[in-house]
């Protein structure tokens, strides 16, 4: 499999290992010219270890983070690789467990040997895993959306470069939320970190656009039925705000339907509540002239850039958001794209610092090399759009776009700046030993 | 919402999770009131049922109630055919001893959730109702079809209410289950009695399993909750006592839903099952049950 | 012929804590580390066999002391500073008092309603993990400070990120346990387990008092399994609700079941077959549980006492 031989038809090469390892070799790139600039014994591919939701509760999550990351790994071998080498997706399941997260990152380190760990979403395993990232010198690429990261609860080798946090999506849309939809807001979040960051960040948010929250509804853990929260939303509520993950998502949609019929005060959502789900399920109707929070427009939009198209392409996704091959499997397109991103910032640092070989001097130059980033730019690495990025919090800052769902679609009504995203760092990871 | 209406919610959300509990715990109760074992694979069969469902409606793409009628009577069957094997092959062989059956179920459990996600997928499935309908109360609007279950469930239950007192199988059942050697005795071929047991339990569970999920969904990892439910449920209501347990899983449905008013959600579930222990050191008859033994 | 018994297992013993100790020189990177967490989690199965193996008495609920230990060290260390030692020793007496406790009261049952019993303590026990978020992070976790991965110890500094250190404290955890189990098991506490075992009522009346016996093997199964979960927090830095849930409390009775329940090395044996079996896996199917299904069904069907049980019918009747 891993032969010496940089001759080899690299189509050959780039069959799947039945192991669960996924070769991402360059299958297309067969006439490229850029091979030929793998010059002999250089052709050891780098490895991006991908610690992947295959099973468990973020499994609908992992089977498009797969995807989206295999894509930019293709498109990256098909132009050279990396500094020359290829690049190679090593893919373990964590089963979205914290324990088996670090092990994976053990794995990883000791016996695949890769160069970097990369991909991972929910944000227990992240924290799960990072210890162990950190004590094993492994840079770890996180596409997560918590504040774990930027909050500097973690260590120097764990970054997120490619997707905005929670605190930030959150305060960069609270004013428009407060101007246009209402000031006095009920939140529905989950009764778990993820849940309470929410309920944190957009309570003060709220306040300080002279806004008020008055119930916030916490719902527990693998509650599978929520009818009997719903009447604890105040009749006076304007604005409902709702953010919900999990497989009882569209439970949750479905019952917040029931229980409002038209008689609904403005809602407004984290997409979270709804990816990887069909906006034409049936009792979704009530949710037309409803809000959401989307990074990236899961409908292609008028005046749709050719980035998005190219990316929805490569991915396998459809205008509406859906895999080009069966109309009912449903991205979850606000989050995956984080991962192309981030594939490409890796290639990115490595280049930069010259990264060639998983050593200790490599590895603190290409951590390095990732803390000197200041900005990306929008194009075809970065299609959801240019972002900032904060080096002292291994953290970018991004667009967010607010949808509404008209005729069955969501159309995007106001996207954010940068600025209004923007928080005081609370930590700087650079003071921390490598 | 005042507190009336508030209160009027809740009960109907109890009601709801009365039915349901109601078929899942009475196939838990079957089965240790007869056979003296704690099926712990007992909520794998809920979570089959449900995935069977979305797998039989999917393949009936005409009209959501065809589909959902297929499923309400194949789902439950291939449920209960799984659980005859499982009898015959595993629980039949280790002679129904209580702690080597607690370890095979637990390995029944794996085998059939893993299974799951290997045939059908790691997603959450959603199943259309058969019917959909929305009440309008003055208050709030509520899913028709929810009212729809609980009716379904009480037919469900009065139908084997009767099987069990009135029919000849009833009779063979409640026989093993007073006293397996006498049964024996009588010539009642108590070791067939089982398997049977066994299955329709398993299809209770699936029962419910269809009934709910066009209001829930099809997930593999669906299992544990109903499990813990039909545990506490079966405990209150006296281990084994099918009249304590459907008693005992209306009175535990609806007090969920109006605790869950007052207190923190996940308080209140800590609280629920800290009791239910409680009650099961201190009075382990049950609250509803008849004193057995 | 019983001292040379008791002295070929007490070599025994002595050669597997040996064997242990050089593997480390000679096993590849990842299959050190693995073999670390391999043997705190067999203090946790090894703890669970005394309860279950030696008394006969089923818990579902052992993630509960296991959680005990991991938080009652994890948050002290993250919420008060305190240092490792300490933070470790707070948590084996907070095990202590928990199985205590819940041994009092659950040990009331018997049979099947103990396994339920103590099965919905662990489900408090786990909510509970998930209702004081405020200082558990929850399901999310803490990750325990940089200043909680080195302590002084006899003038000795240990570094917890270093790998040789870390498997050094395991093993010497695990042998620390192994002795404990050995000696209770050979002495007049362990006959009276294996009495309460193999028929309680007789050994009742023969005078013991079976419901005290019963707590020290509670209490005692309870500590080690606390004591495992503290390690494992200050060894891996994290703690969190998913090891509090019921799938740990099933992984200590697989681990024990494969080794063999009721003999002393069995849980350490298991605890090494089931990781790889899970681990290799995991390499061909995303169903990697299955394989926990399956050897559960196969072992209580053919070897109910498991590979060291088999072996101790057959071969070596001596082995404890």
């Amino acid at each position: 499999m891993k032969t010496k031989n940089s001759r080899v038809n690299p189509a050959k090469r780039a069959t799947l290992k039945k192991a669960g390892t996924v070769a991402a070799l360059a299958a297309a790139a067969q006439f490229n010219p850029a091979m030929t600039a793998w010059v002999s014994g250089s052709d050891l591919p780098i490895k991006v270890g991908m610690q992947l939701h295959r099973t468990g509760i973020g499994a609908s999550y992992g089977r498009w983070y797969e995807r989206a990351a295999s894509a930019a790994a293709r498109i990256i071998n098909d132009e050279g690789g990396i500094n020359g080498r290829p690049l190679e997706l090593v893919i373990e399941d964590d089963g979205t467990d914290p324990r088996r997260g670090a092990e994976v990152i053990e794995k990883f380190a000791t016996l695949h040997k890769v160069d970097v760990a990369y991909g991972t979403l929910f944000s227990h395993v992240v924290i799960g895993s990072s210890p162990r990232a950190g004590e094993l010198k492994l840079p770890y690429y996180v596409v997560s959306e918590g504040h774990h990261v930027a909050s500097g609860s973690l260590n120097r080798y764990v970054f997120q470069p490619g997707i905005t946090d929670v605190r930030s999506q959150v305060i960069s849309m609270a004013p428009w939320v407060a101007q246009n939809l209402g000031k006095k807001v009920t939140m529905i979040f989950p009764d778990f970190a993820f849940g309470h960051d929410h309920r944190d960040y957009f309570s003060a948010a709220i306040q300080e656009q002279g806004g008020e929250v008055l119930e916030l509804i916490a719902i527990p853990p693998s509650e599978s039925s929520f009818t009997r929260y719903l009447p604890r939303i105040p009749s006076s509520t304007e604005v409902l705000y709702h953010v919900m993950v999990g497989p009882g998502v569209l439970t949750f949609v479905k019952e917040m339907g029931q229980h409002f019929g038209s008689n609904r005060p403005q809602i407004f959502g984290f997409i979270d509540s709804l990816e990887a789900v069909d906006l034409a399920t049936p009792q979704l109707e009530f949710l037309e002239g409803t809000h959401f929070w989307e990074a990236y427009p899961r409908y292609a939009q008028t005046g749709q850039s050719e980035h998005d198209s190219f990316y929805r392409q490569a991915v396998g996704v459809d205008q509406n958001g859906a895999s080009v091959n069966d109309a009912r499997d449903v991205s979850t397109y606000s989050h995956m794209f984080g991962c192309w991103e981030t594939l490409f910032i890796i290639k990115q640092a490595m280049e930069m610092s010259g990264y060639s070989s998983p050593t200790a001097a490599h590895k603190k130059a290409l951590i390095e090399a990732t803390e000197s980033l200041q900005e990306f730019s929008e194009g075809r690495n970065h299609p959801q759009g240019n972002k900032v990025f904060n080096g002292r919090i291994h953290q970018s800052f991004g667009h967010q776009n607010i949808s509404r769902v008209e005729g069955g679609r969501l159309n995007v009504v106001h996207r954010t700046s940068i600025e209004d995203g923007l928080y005081e760092p609370e930590a700087d990871y650079t003071l921390m030993e490598l | 919402m005042d507190f009336g209406p508030f209160l009027f919610l809740a009960s109907l959300e109890g009601l709801v999770q009365s039915a349901v509990l109601s078929l899942t715990a009475l196939g838990l109760c079957l089965v240790f009131g007869v056979m003296r074992v704690v099926n712990v694979a007992h909520g794998e069969f809920y979570m089959l049922g449900a995935v069977l469902a979305w797998w039989i409606t999917s393949l009936f793409p005409v009209h959501p109630a065809a589909g959902f009628l297929a499923a309400l009577v194949i789902g439950p069957a291939l449920v209960g055919a799984i659980a005859f094997c499982s009898e015959r092959l595993v629980l039949k062989k280790l002679d129904y001893n209580p702690e080597a059956t607690i370890v095979a179920t637990i390995g029944i459990l794996y085998i059939l959730q893993q299974s799951a996600l290997l045939l059908f997928g790691p997603d959450a499935r959603p199943v259309q109702p058969p019917l959909y309908f929305r009440v309008d109360f003055p208050w709030f609007g509520y899913s028709g079809y929810k009212l729809l279950v609980v009716a379904m469930a009480i037919v469900i239950l009065l139908a084997s209410w009767y099987v069990l007192s009135r029919t000849r199988a009833g009779l063979v059942m409640r026989a093993t289950q007073a006293d397996g050697e006498m049964a024996r005795a009588f010539g009642i071929p108590v070791n067939r009695v089982y398997g049977w047991v066994f299955a329709v339990g398993a299809m209770f569970a699936a029962l419910a399993a269809v009934l709910i999920v066009p209001i829930r969904q099809a997930h593999y990892l669906m299992g544990l909750d109903p499990l813990l439910l039909s545990f506490i449920v079966v405990i209150t209501g006296g281990l084994g006592s099918l009249r304590g347990t459907i008693f005992a899983a209306i009175v535990i449905g609806m007090s969920d839903g109006i605790i869950s008013m007052f207190f923190s959600p996940t308080l209140a579930k800590m609280t629920a099952t800290f009791l239910v222990a409680m009650v099961l050191v201190f009075k382990p008859e049950g609250l509803f049950g008849i004193k057995e033994r | 012929m019983k001292a040379i018994a008791g002295k070929k297992s007490l070599l025994l013993h002595a050669a597997v804590i040996v064997v242990l100790f050089g593997l480390q020189f000679v096993l590849p990177e990842y299959h050190h580390l693995t073999a670390t967490r391999i043997m705190v989690l067999a203090v946790f199965a090894m703890g669970f066999n005394v309860l279950f193996g030696y008394t006969g008495l089923l818990s579902l609920g052992h993630a509960m002391f296991f959680a005990t230990g991991l938080y009652a060290a994890g948050l002290t260390v993250y919420h008060l500073q305190w240092g490792v030692v300490s933070a470790f020793v707070f948590a084996i007496l907070t095990g202590a008092i928990v199985s205590a406790a819940v041994g009092a009261i659950a040990l009331r049952t018997r049979g099947v309603a103990f396994m339920i019993v103590t099965l919905m303590f662990a489900q408090v026990a786990y909510l509970s993990t998930l209702h004081f978020t405020t200082y558990t992070r929850g399901d999310e976790g803490l990750v325990l400070p940089e200043s909680a991965r080195s302590m002084e110890w006899m003038g000795l500094r240990l570094n917890l990120t270093d790998p040789a250190t870390r498997y050094f404290i395991a093993l010497a955890l695990l042998t620390v346990c192994l002795v404990i189990t050995y000696r209770l098991v050979n002495g007049p506490t362990g006959r009276a387990l294996i009495a309460i075992r193999e028929n309680e009522e007789r050994t009742r009346m023969l005078g013991y008092n079976t419901f005290a016996i019963k707590l020290k093997a509670v209490t005692i199964s309870g500590t080690l399994a606390a004591a495992a979960g503290a390690a494992y927090a200050l060894l891996f830095a994290y703690i969190g609700s998913s090891f509090a849930s019921i799938q740990y409390s099933i992984d200590a009775l697989l681990f024990t079941l494969v080794g063999g329940a009721g003999t002393i090395l069995g849980p350490l044996l298991g605890s090494f077959m089931m990781f790889y079996l899970i681990d290799i896996a995991s390499n061909y199917t995303a169903a990697w549980l299955l394989a926990a299904g399956v050897v559960l069904i196969f072992l209580i069907l053919y070897f109910p006492r498991g590979i060291l049980g088999a072996v101790r019918e057959r071969w070596i009747a001596w082995l404890p």
